[in-house]
């Protein structure tokens, strides 16, 4: 046999995995957004229409679909570089040769990506409730105006954000302090006899030593951000007047419990192509910068 | 790979869905039952009996949560996997009905020496007639009323509850002024639908036209409910919360944040449960305001229905036969507090004796349906969305009544299509096949 079939023969197992549960799905899902696949057309099959791009048109139309996309990016935009920013501070202080009680800071800061969000979800409820809430009572005794978390629109959001990043920063945290573990520390001996400033130390060694893993890890942030769901789900089911509703909990309302499928489906294609369009970005970005 | 995840789930989804499962029961002795929310626990200590009288069937029971149900139901028919009976919500029945899920139960009705179509409250039993045939038996009922505070409406200056909207709008003033704004009127939480919907329906004006083709939310009389409805707020009777800010509406009852409640009868028990002795005589029912004199409130419920793939129907029926019993539903209501939707189970004991009861007994005479087709659900919320944003003053009355109607013309664009098809196709078929479409039935469920 020559070189290429044996190659095949290696790849099968995995190509065909591949092609059974994820591209076959995916096609099967395109072909759906493009027919009008509903209650009607479950109960007779003649009740099933091809619409072409109708429903992409439709949504693009459809001012809740606008709103619910411009609630995602806002979502991502403030959720990531914050949920980023909060997992490099702290694997920064779990790495400092100062810190003490290293075992339980990290096991501290990484519990509550293993909580329950359901769980969790219902003790923030409590935290933010605008009444009895502690978080408003804290405030009030700082001299501010108590805040309606849950009622007003303007403030559901940041408060979803909030909740997201302290659930998930947890997970990155771990990966980007294995990273700074692996940085040599001569690197750091030679910068201090040489007088760098800590600062200069953390821009010129570990930025850079980290920069594979920082992109890597964004990428993932990035791409399970878009996917907003569980938090608004639970703690706010999307209200207040619709301002935490996201592309995908109007995918699942939509599908799951309108069981609009061909809508659906449009829904989810439309973040997919969001999706990876900004992860390729970010990529391509990521790989110019290590060209440099 | 992570990237892909949501197209690939719900393709996955549905994949799985589509393919046929084998059916769990094969063995027609045994009868898969499934129920919905807290239903389950009670009615599992009601089936001793039934299995003393009947020890040949194997009941295998399934409790499914309220907010999963819809989807679950959804999903078992299409994969083929529904059991031989099933707990349904009644306003799920057009759907259900339109899918040909479950089986027409005008046969067993007029054999059986239970159930008795007159004994039942009419409306109740009309929701699970579409397009004149029966598929669900009526389990128990549901409505709305008011739950208010005998005492702090006392002390604002009335000696009884209001029966319609003008006296209760000026009670709820006159709590709201004579509190110096420390009380409210009532709670009705913005993103509840029963509340404006139950107002709705005392307009008679039909919600959807045309055999539910269109929306009819610019008629004259959902108009007013709405501006009734939205007014409350504007006034500051009734503070714009959703039921997440409130959180526990019961506590707040009881300290006396507001005075009406709109809710449905398993808050008695709830009441009865978490406020203090003390105060329980301090709090009662009664029958819903209309817009002059006693109106209407919303026909929910629960109904037993036969899933058309049940394998096992003869039992499923003999099961509905004895949960029908006048005496088996007192014991579900002391069991659960589920309401009878038989007259005739009204009679005695508990249900008969309980003063607080009593407004639901009399409103049980006046209810009026949601219109019934199976894209309700998806209106429904559609007109709760609207309207609190009209509450929230981003929108005149006028302006979210246009809204409504033109978002559910848009969501019944499908079933004009599916109606007006129908009807070429069911002449042709009638002519040559001499049978009825199915697709004719699947989309008849006229108003």
């Amino acid at each position: 046999m020559n070189k290429p079939i044996v190659a095949w023969w290696f790849l099968a197992p995995a190509l065909l995995v591949l092609g059974i549960f994820f591209l076959l799905p995916v096609l099967v899902g395109f072909a759906l957004s493009l027919t009008d696949y509903d209650l009607y057309a479950l109960a007779d099959l003649h009740n099933l229409r091809f619409v072409g791009l109708h429903n992409y048109w439709e949504l693009l139309h459809r001012p809740l679909f606008w709103a619910a996309l411009g609630h995602t990016l806002y979502f991502v935009a403030v959720g990531v570089p914050l949920s980023m920013l909060a997992s490099l501070g702290a694997a920064l202080l779990l790495n400092s040769p100062l810190s003490k009680a290293r075992a339980f800071f990290r096991t501290a800061l990484f519990a509550p990506v293993v909580t329950t969000v359901v769980a969790v979800a219902v003790i923030w409820r409590y935290l933010f409730n605008p009444k009895y809430g502690v978080v408003n009572f804290v405030l009030m005794h700082l001299g501010m105006h108590p805040i309606d978390w849950l009622g007003d629109p303007r403030w559901a959001m940041p408060m979803i954000i909030l909740f997201a990043v302290w659930k998930n920063f947890g997970y990155a945290m771990i990966i980007l302090l294995a990273g700074l573990q692996a940085i040599p520390q001569d690197l750091y001996e030679a910068a201090r006899i040489d007088g760098a400033s800590i600062w200069r130390q953390f821009r010129h060694i570990t930025l850079p030593s980290l920069s594979p893993i920082l992109l890597l890890v964004s990428i993932l942030t990035v791409s399970g951000y878009f996917q907003l769901f569980a938090e608004p789900y639970v703690i706010t089911e999307g209200g207040p007047l619709q301002s935490t509703e996201s592309v995908l909990y109007l995918m699942y309302d939509e599908g799951f419990k309108y069981w609009n499928m061909g809508t659906a489906s449009a829904v989810a294609f439309l973040l997919f192509v969001l999706m990876f369009a900004v992860t390729a970005l970010m990529w391509r970005a990521g790989e110019a910068e290590a060209a440099r | 790979m992570r990237i892909l995840r949501a197209p690939g789930c719900l393709a996955l989804a549905l994949g799985l869905l589509l393919s046929a499962c084998s059916h769990p029961s094969a063995d027609t002795r045994t009868l898969e039952f499934w129920t919905i929310g807290r239903e389950g626990e009670a009615v599992a200590k009601l089936l001793p009996e039934f299995q003393r009288e009947h020890p040949g069937i194997r009941i295998r029971m399934q409790q499914v949560p309220l907010t999963a149900a819809h989807e679950k139901l959804l999903t078992a028919y299409a994969g083929g996997s529904l059991p031989d009976l099933i707990q349904i919500g009644n306003t799920w029945i057009p759907e259900f009905a339109a899918l040909h899920a479950l089986q027409p139960l005008d046969a067993q009705v007029a054999q059986s020496s239970e159930v008795r179509a007159a004994d039942y409250f009419p409306t109740v039993w009309a929701t699970n007639r579409i397009d004149g045939a029966l598929y669900g038996i009526p389990w128990y009922v549901d409505t709305r009323l008011l739950f208010y505070r005998v005492d702090l409406l006392r002390e604002a200056g009335f000696d009884s509850p209001p029966r319609d909207w003008a006296q209760w709008q000026r009670q709820m003033d006159a709590i709201r002024v004579k509190s110096a704004g420390k009380r409210w009127g009532a709670l009705l939480p913005t993103n509840e639908y029963d509340q404006l919907l139950a107002l709705a329906l005392q307009e008679h004006a039909p919600l959807l036209r045309d055999g539910g083709r269109y929306g009819n939310f610019e008629s004259a009389g959902f108009k007013r409910a709405l501006s009734f409805y939205v007014g409350l707020y504007e006034r500051g009777d009734v503070p714009a919360y959703t039921n997440i800010q409130v959180g526990n509406p019961w506590e707040e009852f009881g300290r006396g944040a507001f005075v009406f409640y709109l809710s449905g009868p398993w808050n008695i028990g709830e009441f009865r449960k978490r406020l203090p002795p003390a105060q329980q005589g301090e709090w009662s029912t009664a029958p819903l305001p209309g817009p002059d004199g006693p109106g209407d409130s919303v026909a929910y419920g629960s109904s037993l229905a036969i899933p058309a793939a049940s394998r096992n129907k003869p039992g499923a029926w003999l099961l509905i036969e004895y949960l029908s019993r006048p005496r088996v539903q007192q014991r579900f209501y002391e069991l659960l507090g589920d309401l009878p939707p038989r007259r005739s189970a009204w009679e005695a004991g508990a249900l008969r004796a309980d003063p607080k009861l009593h407004a639901f007994r009399e409103q049980l005479e006046r209810l009026q349906p949601a219109p019934p087709v199976p894209e309700w659900e998806q209106i429904v919320n559609m007109m709760q969305d609207t309207a609190a944003r009209a509450i929230a003053g981003q929108s005149t009355i006028d302006q979210a009544a246009a809204r409504m109607n033109a978002q559910a013309d848009a969501i019944l664009a499908k079933r004009r299509w599916v109606l007006d098809r129908g009807a070429p196709s069911l002449r042709e078929k009638a002519t040559i096949q001499g049978r009825t479409s199915r697709m004719q039935r699947a989309s008849n469920e006229a108003l």
